[in-house]
């Protein structure tokens, strides 16, 4: 069961081959087994989880069932559920129980999917290797010397180590991505404006979008089609009719146009990355597929871009972290200033303090043109490329991160070179498209190689069959690490 | 471009951070670093290009002037730091 698709699993749960409570206590065990060692979940709630199982058994018993009815799933802390505890990895929320659901969580409630827990991330998202959690760093299940990626590093890890049948995940710069790629998982960014993110701990609310990260693209679009939909409480949601994003999984690649963008391939990408990439376009084109050179001339600006405009909004919405209506609360203070001062200092860690500090910066008066305004512009000329792109195939393909999982440590106290860990998946955040990351081999230290797909708006569809035909012809994405 | 200890700690107030002499220094170096990478975006060209604020073109929607959300006080007070007779408490203000 454990390496069953979410097809399967629905289909044994709804035979009744296995209850959703049997299924539900199996993924507890697990976690209480390897969340010792992997860190991958923050809070784990068998009480809560069970109560979901025992209603799920009986909507199953009631012929109400849906495809995700049963299944259980594992929650990035980012999205606060009523009754759990949601901490957004960050010491500011240690104690923090939701009042309400996210959009996302009333969905997966409302399919009767079960929630194994709340998993482990960067501090506010903010982060690529896991490494900034106030709960402590989530292991790469591969290797457990080596960083999972971030920040939904705790979802890539449990769902490789089969600590759930799958999970969600939010993706503000790659969050989704780049530790699906170095844990070996598929994950999906939709479109912006496609999932809700009422009730998503909001990080750049102009560029933060969750989606499901799982085993396969078939239980992408599963998820996602459960995930997405319009929510009027999220003034950017986006009123579309409802789709199957499974709908094409089974549709040929024939004559596929594959878009290479030629400064992804350039300097900075490692040699056993760029070799797991040509190969997984070698089969590509065995598909059917046919490859096009593309460029996008202004990508190397998207981390510059980035760390203005991303700080810029995160300044702003970690303002309402203040101490007086929820929150950590420093225990002495003079008067109102010191207590938001010590507090906030006491709550966030290094790396959120440092954002927050960048976003005050430029939007301080005297610097707002030359780094806000600047950067808006030029985030307009990353998505003109990729319009202009778009023109000439029908998705891009690349690697999603420049090397394979690096060790805990290595990239220390230069938050620069962490930054460029997200130099693939950046721009694919400013442009507000669609993106995604399947694995595609092994690199030199035996860590698993991302390929990113990237289509454009609204493309969902196409990108999981285009995942989906690859994963048909190939094996790496049924690899486990345990 | 390098910052000033002055200018870490006037960011850090305006951000209502607390910072002590050793975090200032160690912001310094890391911020200027950060800096000097955003620094890159100067040598583009932007004349006549608007600014992008959001990746989808779409208009703000309205909705009705009507009480939509119901009075849950109770349940929200319950998890903040300090509160009194349905009051959060702060340090005093005003004299």
């Amino acid at each position: 069961m454990l390496n069953s698709n979410l097809q399967q699993i629905g289909s044994a749960l709804r035979k009744k081959n296995i209850s959703s409570v049997e299924l539900t206590q199996l993924y507890l065990e697990r976690i209480a087994t390897y969340n010792p060692q992997l860190n991958a979940y923050i809070t784990v709630n068998s009480e809560l989880s069970l109560a979901q199982a025992r209603a799920a058994d009986e909507m199953l018993a009631s012929g109400q069932a849906q495809p995700l009815t049963g299944i259980p799933i594992a929650q990035k802390d980012i999205f606060c559920a009523k009754g759990w505890r949601t901490t957004c990895g960050s010491k500011m929320l240690e104690n923090f129980i939701a009042p309400y659901d996210a959009y996302v969580i009333e969905l997966f409630n409302r399919a009767g999917a079960v929630s194994l827990g709340k998993t482990n991330m960067d501090e506010f998202a903010m982060g690529s290797s896991n490494e900034t959690s106030y709960f402590g760093p989530v292991k790469n299940p591969w290797n457990q010397e080596y960083v999972p990626g971030g920040s939904s590093g705790g979802a890539a890890s449990a769902v490789a180590a089969r600590l759930c049948a799958a999970a969600t995940g939010t993706d503000t710069g790659g969050s989704i991505r780049q530790p699906a790629g170095l844990c070996g998982i598929s994950g999906l960014k939709p479109t912006y404006g496609v999932c809700s993110r009422y009730g998503m701990i909001a990080f750049a609310s102009s560029l933060d979008q969750a989606g499901p990260m799982a085993r396969s693209a078939a239980d992408l679009a599963l998820l996602l089609n459960a995930m997405a939909g319009y929510d009027a409480r999220d003034s950017t949601s986006l009123q579309r009719d409802k789709e199957d994003y499974a709908r094409e999984l089974d549709k040929p690649l024939q004559g596929l146009r594959i878009g290479l963008p030629r400064e992804f391939f350039a300097a900075g990408l490692s040699e056993d990355v760029a070799q797991a990439v040509e190969a997984a376009l070698n089969e590509y084109r065995k598909l059917g597929a046919v490859i096009v050179d593309i460029s996008l001339p202004n990508s190397q600006l998207a981390v510059p871009v980035y760390y203005v405009l991303a700080p810029a909004e995160a300044s702003s919405n970690l303002s309402r972290f203040d101490g007086v209506r929820y929150g950590h609360r420093a225990a002495d203070y003079k008067d109102l200033a010191q207590m938001y001062e010590k507090s906030r200092a006491e709550g966030f860690g290094a790396e959120v303090k440092r954002r927050i500090m960048i976003g005050t910066y430029v939007l301080s008066h005297g610097y707002y043109d030359a780094y806000y305004l600047q950067a808006q512009k030029i985030r307009r000329l990353i998505a003109q490329d990729f319009t202009d792109a778009f023109k000439q195939c029908d998705v891009i393909m690349g690697p999603t991160s420049p090397s394979t999982a690096f060790k805990f440590g290595e990239k220390g106290d230069d938050p620069v070179q962490m930054y460029l860990s997200d130099i693939y998946t950046i721009a694919v955040n400013l442009a507000g498209l669609p993106g995604m990351s399947i694995p595609c081999g092994f690199g030199a230290n035996a860590m698993p190689v991302g390929l990113q797909i990237i289509g454009n708006y609204f493309e969902e569809a196409r990108m999981l069959k285009v995942a989906h035909q690859y994963q048909l012809a190939t094996d790496w994405h049924s690899r486990a690490p345990l | 471009m390098l910052l000033t200890n002055s200018e870490v700690s006037k960011i850090a107030r305006l951000a209502r951070l607390a910072v002590n002499d050793t975090e200032i220094e160690l912001a310094r170096t890391q911020l200027s670093d950060i800096f000097t990478l955003i620094e890159q975006m100067q040598a583009v060209d932007t004349k006549g290009i608007s600014p992008m604020s959001h990746a989808q073109d779409v208009s703000q929607r309205l909705r009705a002037d009507v009480v939509t959300e119901s009075n849950q006080r109770e349940l929200f007070q319950s998890i903040a730091p300090q509160v009194e007779a349905g009051l959060y408490l702060v340090p005093q203000v005003i004299e």
